[in-house]
């Protein structure tokens, strides 16, 4: 089953290699991770996107607080949740195409934040489906480079991961 | 404030730390520590003659104390030289400190001269470690990793140091204490889950308790033993744990796992409340779980490690804490209730115990023409009333030196159990002894292991550690030879080994007492004048050639269950599944 962690992490050189060197060392699988120092310049936080039994969940859940640097970890899972993506892409835009991309981006909340005569870069950010259905929507031919930054989530209502 | 140089604050650190030695090895990156050593006066420094070894002897000092282990090593060569070592102090929780030298700041990351990246390669076997790019870090760092290195589950942690750091000079100040806000290392148990495992053991009708490394480690040997006089509760002992309950106690079945007792493995088989103390249901110790489980049981887990309980097996009852402390309060509440285990019920469990014992499953054949290695190891318990400090490597010699040596107490057994490093034991026994100077220490060996790391017979002469070597030289990578007999068709590909040195001359070269023991007879008089007044001062190398065909039983093979062993021949044939065609398992008591 797909889990998403959420890692505060003290905020030092070296402690994003110990979390990915974890999760290879004991052959766990990233899907996505995410990363960036918090409101709190000596903590970063991170979005790790992962998918195991629940024993191998528990066991992922276990390592990361092992490390000496990690603070807390949660499982946004355990509680409704909110998941954000973010990606930018760039597109073929010319002809026909450039008002059907147009409309495309409207239709999906993208915005249009680079234009070329021949592209648009669009950003959009959503679930990674909404991201995934977008690219699905698009002729294949007409995708000229795609960035996505993986999910970064965060717990709904008045639930909230700090120290 | 005194102004130091960073080489002064890394001594300074150490003597704050009490530390009474360090294992090293000098090179240009570290020149400016060992300057600053060598102006000291409070630790003593052993120079080893690599540094593979001067991790192992602090392990070993570490292990056979309550101290930290200090190593250090210069950077490139001299850091990935200890990386072994660090590696088998990570797999056995051993409190250790290990200092590298690293080229300077400036030449970091620029391929520069006996440069190599410490931190990333130690990663994977180590609590943690330290890059420290500040003079003005050095002290915190040391406070810290000796705090990391000894608290909660023990572990290796690496201090990486810049040549220029070590140069650098700032206001020397060592931190009282330290408490980092991420690592909160438990103490005490939850009370509710003891109260859950002192019922559990209340109601059991086959309870029994396995006791890991971690009980001698978290020195709960005391608590090992007075729970299990308090319950009368049948307890085995992993080869990690061995001592924590002594090896002649009465309700010690033996060890158990790939070369455990039929008695202790069967126990485990068969128990229906089982009490782990810091154990980790290793793949050596129950081999695949779903075998193990097959036979239902009720769990409990005292470990300080969260990530240990539920790792291969599910459990009831888990209790994160000290040891110690949780089985202090264990045997606190089953005092204060008077829950015990129904002494009907102990009784049947007892006598089922007892039979499996009775075959005797460690017998062997004894002869007068071939040394037997298992009667050399049963010598050595006899001629030094089961006292001294062993230390083994890996291999079949240090499966014997497992089942034959009845260890008392703890920290009295040390070997790399979690690794398997050969090459381990001399460095250790060196180790051991300088930690205990007036403790008979042995090492026990085989040609092949001893081979690994033999030059430190001159590190012995130099720090006069008369440690007692007895090589069981079988002319074969033994277990090896073992393995390629029982599952490679007796193609005993690369472990027979031709060309072997004179260990005689060996011993004798560097300055020691070499003997060869060809004869059973010669055994016992070679043991007694070796741990005899007259050598007490001298390294003596026992170098027995023993019987090449002799195997370690008994033995489980891979992917076979507890009750699936491959007993010796005087055993073979014996019904090993008592209950199978008996699922009613109220029966039994």
């Amino acid at each position: 089953m797909r889990h998403i962690l959420s890692v505060l992490i003290e905020n030092e050189a070296g402690a994003l290699s110990r979390v990915t060197g974890l999760f290879s060392a004991r052959g766990y699988n990233i899907d996505s991770l995410t990363v960036q120092t918090t409101e709190d310049p000596t903590l970063s936080r991170m979005t790790i996107v992962t998918h195991g039994s629940d024993d191998v969940i528990e066991q992922i859940t276990k390592q990361l607080n092992k490390l000496i640097e990690v603070v807390k970890v949660i499982d946004l899972n355990e509680a409704d949740h909110i998941e954000r993506e973010l990606m930018l892409i760039k597109v073929r835009a010319t002809g026909k195409d450039r008002d059907e991309m147009k409309r495309m981006a409207d239709i999906f909340r993208g915005r249009i934040i680079d234009v070329t005569e021949k592209t648009y870069t669009i950003e959009l950010t959503g679930t990674g489906e909404k991201l995934d259905a977008f690219i699905k929507a698009l002729d294949p031919a007409v995708i000229l480079e795609t960035v996505r930054t993986g999910a970064s989530g965060i717990a709904r209502g008045e639930r909230v991961l700090k120290i | 404030m005194e102004h130091l140089s960073g080489a002064e604050i890394v001594t300074r650190c150490l003597q704050e730390e009490g530390v009474e030695f360090v294992f090293g090895y000098p090179g240009g990156a570290v020149l400016e520590i060992y300057d600053a050593i060598f102006r000291q006066e409070k630790f003593k420094h052993v120079l080893v003659r690599h540094e593979q070894a001067a991790v192992h002897a602090a392990d070993a000092y570490s292990r056979s104390s309550d101290q930290v282990g200090v190593a250090l090593v210069t950077s490139g060569p001299g850091a990935t030289n200890a990386l072994t070592g660090i590696a088998t102090a990570y797999m056995d929780s051993i409190p250790m400190v290990v200092i590298s030298g690293q080229v300077g700041t400036s030449a970091i990351g620029l391929d520069a001269f006996q440069e190599v990246d410490m931190v990333g390669c130690s990663r994977p076997i180590v609590k943690h470690n330290f890059l420290v790019k500040d003079v003005r870090d050095l002290a915190t760092a040391f406070k810290k990793a000796f705090y990391i290195a000894k608290t909660g589950r023990p572990g290796p942690v690496v201090i990486d140091i810049p040549k220029d750091v070590t140069i650098n000079k700032c206001a020397f100040e060592y931190p009282e204490s330290v408490s980092i806000r991420s690592y909160n290392p438990p103490s005490k148990g939850h009370p509710g889950q003891i109260k859950k495992a002192a019922q559990l053991l209340a109601e059991a009708k086959r309870p029994y308790i396995y006791v890991g490394g971690g009980a001698v480690q978290g020195g709960a040997g005391a608590q090992v033993t007075e729970l299990v006089r308090l319950l009368g509760v049948p307890c085995t002992n992993t080869l990690m744990g061995l001592g924590a309950l002594d090896g002649t106690d009465p309700n010690f079945v033996g060890m158990l796992g790939m070369h455990g007792t039929y008695e202790a493995n069967l126990a485990m088989q068969y128990c229906d409340v089982l009490i782990a103390i810091g154990a980790r249901f290793d793949d050596r110790v129950i081999s695949v779980p779903n075998q193990f489980l097959s036979n239902p049981k009720r769990i409990v887990h005292i470990d300080v490690d969260p990530s240990s309980i539920a790792k291969r097996v599910k459990v009831d009852v888990p209790i994160v804490g000290d040891v110690k402390h949780v089985l202090t309060d264990l045997i606190a509440v089953l005092k204060e209730g008077n829950q015990r285990p129904h002494p009907d019920a102990l009784a049947n469990w007892w006598k089922q115990i007892n039979e499996w014992r009775k075959p005797d499953c460690l017998l062997y054949t004894p002869s007068t023409e071939l040394i037997k290695p298992q009667a050399v190891v049963q010598k050595l318990w006899e001629i030094t009333n089961g006292e001294a400090i062993v230390t083994s490597d890996v291999g079949q010699h240090q499966m014997w030196a497992a089942q034959y040596y009845k260890f008392r107490r703890p920290k009295q057994w040390i070997n790399s159990g979690g690794l398997g490093t050969m090459g381990f034991g001399l460095p250790a026994a060196m180790g051991a002894q300088l930690a205990n100077p007036d403790a008979q220490v042995a090492c026990i060996t085989g040609e092949g292991s001893i081979q690994m790391n033999i030059q430190e017979l001159s590190t012995c002469k130099q720090y006069h550690t008369p440690v007692k070597v007895l090589s069981l030289n079988n002319r074969y990578l033994g277990m090896v030879r073992q393995w390629q007999e029982f599952f490679y068709g007796t193609r005993y590909s690369e472990s027979y080994m031709d060309a072997l040195p004179d260990f005689v001359k060996i011993a004798e070269a560097y300055g020691h007492v070499g003997f060869k023991i060809e004869n059973p007879a010669d055994v016992e008089p070679v043991l007694k004048e070796a741990f005899s007044p007259a050598l007490k001062e001298r390294l003596v190398f026992m170098d027995f050639r023993t019987d090449p065909s002799e195997n370690v039983f008994p033995m489980i093979q891979n992917g076979k269950g507890l009750n699936q062993m491959d007993l010796p021949p005087h055993m073979r044939g014996l019904q090993q599944v008592p209950f199978e065609n008996n699922r009613d398992y109220g029966n039994l008591c």
